[in-house]
């Protein structure tokens, strides 16, 4: 097992009210150096506003309520903005969703990716250009000297990505977190980000946090995966392990409730209800009301994630209905 | 095959582009966005028809022209065997109906579930006065949500049950064909899948002909009988959907089925599935309008020759266009893309 590069422990986020919202509450998970993560959740499970945490980039009406966030021996929870600012764009730096939101519109694309170098690394005009055109051919972009001219809204959604991932390269990170990066992209165009982000990985050795809410993304580019629900991390382990065998009946339940291009399925498994209110979540296990599975102990009490295992751990406390469950009809096709 | 219930011949849609004072000071020409460009298209009764394609093939577009809500430059769409005109009677109207990508739009906010569904019962004189309440309670049913809804306003919907209720809109009507844009793609992963199986349950048990336009493979090959794939406006093949996901024989369905992450990881291939980004609609590639992103292609052949979609030999049900798509392919290349 390799080094823990961050830690985070009961992270909680809030949106002060009234009501108040607690959109992240207590979730823990560790990414460990040279490897990707992937943090899977439906839209307002907390995973993006726990992403944002990581490097105090939450939204003006949200705080951080609690926990901590270890990042090379220092806790980024209790740093001043100072030291927040030298850690995040440079050893930690961030890819969003929707490049064309997130350039800058009226800075030409070499600019951009050669400003951290220039204001933040002391290079020079000269030497920034080169690394700016440098880093566009290394996450693929064609005629990088003519391209690096040209402004965002001239390329097209594809080349923009690049160019943020570009950025997020220019200060050589050790990590590197990603929300929803392909999600705005036709799939043609997902598969190349993505496929580039591996390559990248792998070449530089830096690590990858993913956030998604598409399983099969996450299984096509992670080694762990952390589930997240309602706010906090319900399920963690090994990609394969826990896509196969799934031991929370949330991360079973989503499994079987999305089409899959390779295993036809007669009829896709919904799950009942929506997700939480986060202003007033149910009591006990937050799924409990629509799992499946729930006994008369899953509605009170804490669940926090307890281990099976040196690799994996769930949330919830019978992990053997999920599992008995996986034995009666596999989730996944094939061996 | 029996007389199809629709038919799409010859279908272009193109839109000019406005142009600004400079560009007109300076006499440009108008450019043309061709959306659509010689489509043709059937649906048997009864039969789930998926439309895929990359965002800007054209297959809204295409979508939109079914239902009457644009006109078409060119081309016709048959239904029944008639043509059917620029300015449909209410009783074409009714027969072709559309739910919508996103149910946060699509539904007036300041009317109740009632007022929506009763509106369009009355207009369409479908049932007797007397029975409208009835019938609005049996089509909420038939979606899967309670009487309660009746009272209920849009915004106290969820994403899902707000796509159950334009469903129940569409089906008010009683439609033969029901034209759905994308009708998963706004909602959460965990609720797709009730409104896809409400789909599926609803096509079996009205006898309604599904078209489903969808980017979302995995979807398609859930739900339909039959695929057409777009790409720049054509349709480049079609086929049952079993077939098509194994036995693609366009280079562009190829890529794109392959370009969907699987839920497996398989230790696939550092190489992305198809390289570059679709050109734009306004400047169309001369001849196969793939070529410059193909790995198969051949010059001078696909740069200067546009093949037409063909049925394979012996195959009446799948059809692609391509120069190879019937032949022992050419060894695969990477392309010249000019990217951007």
């Amino acid at each position: 097992m390799s080094e823990t590069l961050l830690d985070v422990r009961d992270l909680r986020v809030e949106f002060p009210g009234p009501p108040a919202v607690r959109a992240v509450d207590g979730a823990s998970f560790d990414i460990r150096a040279g490897e990707a993560l992937g943090v899977v959740g439906e839209s307002g499970s907390g995973k993006t506003m726990a992403l944002r945490a990581l490097v105090g980039l939450l939204p003006r009406s949200a705080r951080l309520a609690g926990g901590t966030i270890v990042f090379e021996g220092m806790d980024l929870a209790t740093a001043s903005p100072e030291q927040l600012r030298a850690v995040r764009g440079r050893s930690i730096s961030m890819i969003f969703q929707e490049p064309m939101t997130a350039l800058n519109p009226v800075m030409r694309i070499g600019e951009q990716i050669g400003e951290g170098p220039l204001v933040r690394l002391g290079y020079g005009r000269r030497r920034a250009r080169e690394r700016a055109l440098e880093l566009m051919r290394l996450v693929g972009i064609p005629d990088p000297a003519e391209r690096a001219e040209a402004y965002p809204h001239e390329l097209s959604g594809g080349l923009r990505q690049r160019a943020m991932i570009a950025i997020a390269l220019s200060m050589e990170p050790k990590l590197i977190l990603c929300d929803e990066p392909t999600t705005a992209l036709d799939v043609t165009i997902q598969d190349q980000i993505l496929k580039l982000l591996l390559s990248l990985r792998e070449r530089l050795d830096v690590s990858i946090v993913f956030v998604s809410h598409d399983l099969a993304v996450i299984a096509q580019t992670c080694q762990r995966v952390a589930v997240m629900y309602a706010g906090q991390v319900v399920e963690t382990g090994p990609v394969e392990q826990v896509f196969r065998e799934p031991r929370h009946p949330y991360t079973l339940s989503l499994l079987r409730s999305v089409p899959d291009v390779d295993n036809v399925r007669h009829q896709l498994t919904a799950i009942p209800g929506s997700p939480p209110d986060l202003a007033d979540p149910p009591s006990g296990c937050r799924f409990h009301p629509r799992c499946p599975f729930v006994q008369p102990d899953c509605v009170a009490g804490a669940f926090p994630l307890r281990p099976l295992g040196p690799e994996r751990a769930t949330a919830c406390i019978h992990p053997d209905a999920a599992a008995a469950d996986v034995r009666r009809e596999p989730v996944l096709a094939g061996g | 095959m029996a007389e199809p219930l629709l038919e799409v011949r010859g279908l272009s849609m193109q839109f000019t582009l406005r142009r600004g004072v400079v560009q007109r000071l300076r006499r440009k020409p108008q450019a043309v966005l061709r959306a659509v460009d010689g489509v043709d298209l059937e649906l048997a009764r009864g039969e789930a028809l998926g439309l895929v394609g990359e965002s800007g093939c054209g297959k809204s577009t295409l979508a939109r022209c079914i239902v009457g809500l644009y006109v078409p430059t060119a081309g016709e769409v048959r239904y029944e065997g008639a043509t059917l005109q620029a300015e449909r009677d209410r009783a074409t109207r009714r027969r072709i109906q559309m739910v919508f990508q996103d149910p946060y739009s699509s539904l007036n906010p300041r009317l109740t579930v009632r007022q929506t569904l009763s509106e369009l019962l009355r207009a369409h004189s479908l049932v007797p006065k007397t029975q409208i309440e009835a019938r609005c309670r049996e089509l909420l049913d038939l979606v899967g949500l309670g009487p309660r809804a009746l009272d209920a306003y849009p915004r106290q919907f969820s994403g899902g049950q707000r796509q159950r209720v334009s469903i129940a809109r569409a089906l008010a009507l009683e439609p033969e064909l029901l034209v759905a844009d994308e009708p998963v793609s706004a909602l959460d992963v965990s609720v797709q899948a009730t409104v896809l199986n409400l789909l599926e349950e609803l096509q079996a048990k009205l006898g309604l002909t599904l078209l489903l336009i969808a980017h979302n493979l995995a979807v398609v090959r859930h739900v339909c009988d039959r695929v057409a794939v777009m790409y720049l406006g054509r349709i480049v093949e079609t086929a049952p959907t079993d077939e098509l996901f194994v036995d693609a024989r366009h280079p562009y369905t190829h890529g794109l089925i392959r370009a969907v992450p699987k839920l497996v990881a398989g230790r696939a291939s550092q190489a992305p599935a198809l390289f570059g980004d679709p050109p734009s609609p306004i400047r169309l590639p001369r001849g196969c309008r793939f070529h410059p992103r193909c790995p198969i292609a051949q010059r001078p052949l696909c740069a200067d020759v546009d093949p037409p979609l063909e049925a394979g030999p012996g195959l009446a049900a799948h059809a692609a266009a391509c120069h190879f798509a019937w032949t022992a392919k050419p060894a695969p290349h990477a392309p010249e893309v000019a990217a951007g």
